[in-house]
């Protein structure tokens, strides 16, 4: 059972997003880039596949050199090889173009499943599995949160939660499967294994290399154009519930909402 | 020249969902900005009876493509559906709700048709002729306003929760034209073998009108029992932070920001919740939001319209008593 997990770094969740003074992007000093955690599960979830069927687990990431990092993370947490799809034409592309040089990447390896996160917690658009998987010609299962692979490794069920019940859905193989939080516990990177992982190949790709036209790609490609970015909407200041105890204070918000917010 | 709103209507076992009658609603505003037609689009199995009641909403056609095999949802055999309809007829907007289901349909029909998809909207807008979306980034840390550049239809879907519903017009009726359903069998290669449902009763985090959530001040497990009372008297689902999804103390699926849920009802009541970056993130564009906290420097004060510093422990089942009052 060969497995691809697609590979994105984002700012961390704790991150204060500066917006710069293009008012087109972000103010990207200090921030700390980490996996994006949804991608995280993806490799974590090929690897417990692989540890029960056998075969290979290729990471293929994309984005400037930083990313490399990563990659070696999720080498060193046990994956075998890894891609880097790097090309200064990439930057700013949208997401179409994103799945397009995945894609690219992905046609010429042997793969039975793909994972990719739900969703970048950056842009937030969750879009990227969907396309990769539509690019590939091959079905995709979103929100994974249990992955069983038939044991004759044939085909796949996924339970898939949505508003009110959770949907199993089965799947011929290839699939792609996008990973929500609640797969599993993503493992930590052993001393062995971070010993391991800078010994075992990382691949740089370029557009070129991926027989790709780079004029397809970047900012000026986007067919997604962001006008501008502007901090969230400001709340209006709020106010502290006066009381002399817990109950004075709970009858005075029960009030307030009844009358002034008019929420109950 | 693509020309007509489109609004893909979502239901589940012949009802619509609520961000169906928010996109309906929405989309005959763009329609009027535009001047164009609104025509909703609905898919299912015997569902052209009810396809007609979102005529009540404003949209001037609907579109019924009723096949079993519609029913229920599939991306693969949607995407082909949708695909097909919008080739044919060339609409210049087509807007989804942003429910799990729009957000999957969305993606893969957008690979599909080859155009750009502006996900998890919280408003739209016409600016010189055209059509522009706003929709949070880093979880709400920004917003981003986005326009389409030679991408037909503007593809993108509303956060459900945030559009207004127009008041229902029981004397407008809409024209019902029946599509031809062409899905080849062997194009179908995923199916719902099995459905699991949730607790009767239990209300969606993302759909709901208010929710009561509880973090690390819960203290543990034991004590979301007197959330669970609070919230079951004013018709509230249950949400959690992160540290209290992570102590195991609640399921994933309740879990609200940045790597859970976003939601955004009318009264978000958020108990022992310090009010991290990445749990602000999930709920701020709730419409009131209320923090009980003993910390009175806890950073959930700065986005509370109303504050009580206390013990929750004290505070809630108090404010369980009290609310009785008004309901």
């Amino acid at each position: 059972m060969n497995i691809v997990v697609c590979l994105k770094q984002v700012p961390d969740t704790e991150t204060q997003i500066k917006i710069a003074p293009d008012a087109k992007s972000i103010v990207t000093d200090d921030i700390k880039w980490i996996m994006n955690p949804y991608d995280e599960f993806g490799v974590e979830e090929a690897l417990r596949i692989k540890e029960k069927f056998g075969g290979e687990v290729t990471v293929v990431g994309l984005g400037p050199k930083r990313v490399t990092e990563s990659i070696r993370t999720a080498l060193a947490m046990g994956a075998d090889k890894g891609i880097l799809i790097t090309d200064d034409a990439l930057e700013g592309s949208d997401s179409l173009a994103t799945a397009t040089a995945l894609a690219a990447a992905i046609k010429d390896l042997e793969y039975d499943i793909i994972f990719t996160g739900q969703r970048g917690i950056d842009d937030d658009l969750g879009l990227v599995g969907a396309s990769v998987a539509e690019l590939l010609g091959i079905p995709h299962i979103s929100l994974g949160i249990k992955v069983e692979v038939a044991e004759d490794g044939s085909s796949v069920k996924v339970h898939r939660p949505v508003e009110g019940q959770t949907l199993i859905i089965e799947s011929s193989l290839p699939v792609l499967i996008t990973a929500q939080k609640g797969l599993n516990e993503p493992r930590y990177a052993s001393l062995p294994g971070i010993m391991k992982a800078k010994k075992k190949p990382l691949e740089e790709k370029s557009l070129a290399d991926l027989g790709l036209d780079a004029s397809e790609f970047g900012e000026g490609a986007r067919k997604l154009k962001i006008v501008e970015l502007t901090p969230p909407p400001e709340r209006k200041p709020g106010k502290i519930v006066e009381g002399e105890t817990p109950q004075e204070k709970a009858a005075e918000l029960a009030k307030l909402l009844h009358e002034e917010a008019k929420v109950l | 020249m693509a020309q007509g709103v489109w609004a893909i209507a979502e239901q589940r076992d012949g009802e619509f969902r609520k961000v169906t009658y928010e996109i309906v609603s929405e989309g005959r505003r763009i329609a009027d900005a535009l001047g164009q037609e609104l025509t909703a689009v609905v898919l299912g199995s015997n569902i052209k009876d009810k396809a007609q009641e979102l005529a009540q909403y404003g949209t001037d056609k609907i579109i019924v493509a009723d096949d079993a095999r519609l029913d229920p949802y599939t991306t693969d055999a949607y995407t082909a559906v949708i695909a097909q309809l919008v080739k044919a007829n060339d609409p210049a907007v087509l807007l989804m709700g942003a429910s799990v289901q729009g957000k999957d349909l969305s993606a893969r029909l957008s690979a599909r048709l080859g155009v750009a998809m502006a996900q998890d909207c919280t408003a739209f807008q016409v600016e010189d002729g055209n059509f522009v979306a706003t929709r949070p980034i880093y979880a709400g840390k920004a917003y981003a306003k986005v326009a389409f550049e030679n991408s037909w239809p503007n593809m993108a879907t509303a956060r459900p929760n945030v559009m207004a519903v127009n008041e229902p017009d029981t004397s407008k009726s809409a024209e019902i034209i029946e599509a031809d359903v062409t899905l080849e069998d062997d194009s179908l290669k995923t199916k719902v073998v099995d459905i699991i449902r949730d607790e009767s009763g239990k209300i969606e985090l993302t759909e709901a009108d208010k929710i009561v959530s509880g973090g690390r001040g819960m203290k543990g497990p034991e004590n979301y029992k007197i959330l669970e009372e609070l919230a079951e008297l004013i018709g509230a689902a249950v949400g959690a932070s992160r540290a209290a999804v992570d102590a195991g103390w609640r399921p994933h699926t309740d879990q609200v920001g940045q790597t859970g849920k976003v939601v955004s009802p009318n009264l978000y009541i958020a108990c022992g919740i310090s009010g991290a970056i990445q749990h602000l993130a999930g709920m701020g564009t709730s419409k009131i939001i209320v923090a009980i906290n003993k910390d009175p420097d806890a950073p959930i004060f700065q986005k509370a319209d109303y504050g009580v510093v206390g013990d929750l422990f004290e505070v809630v089942p108090a404010l369980t008593e009290e609310v009785k009052k008004y309901l």
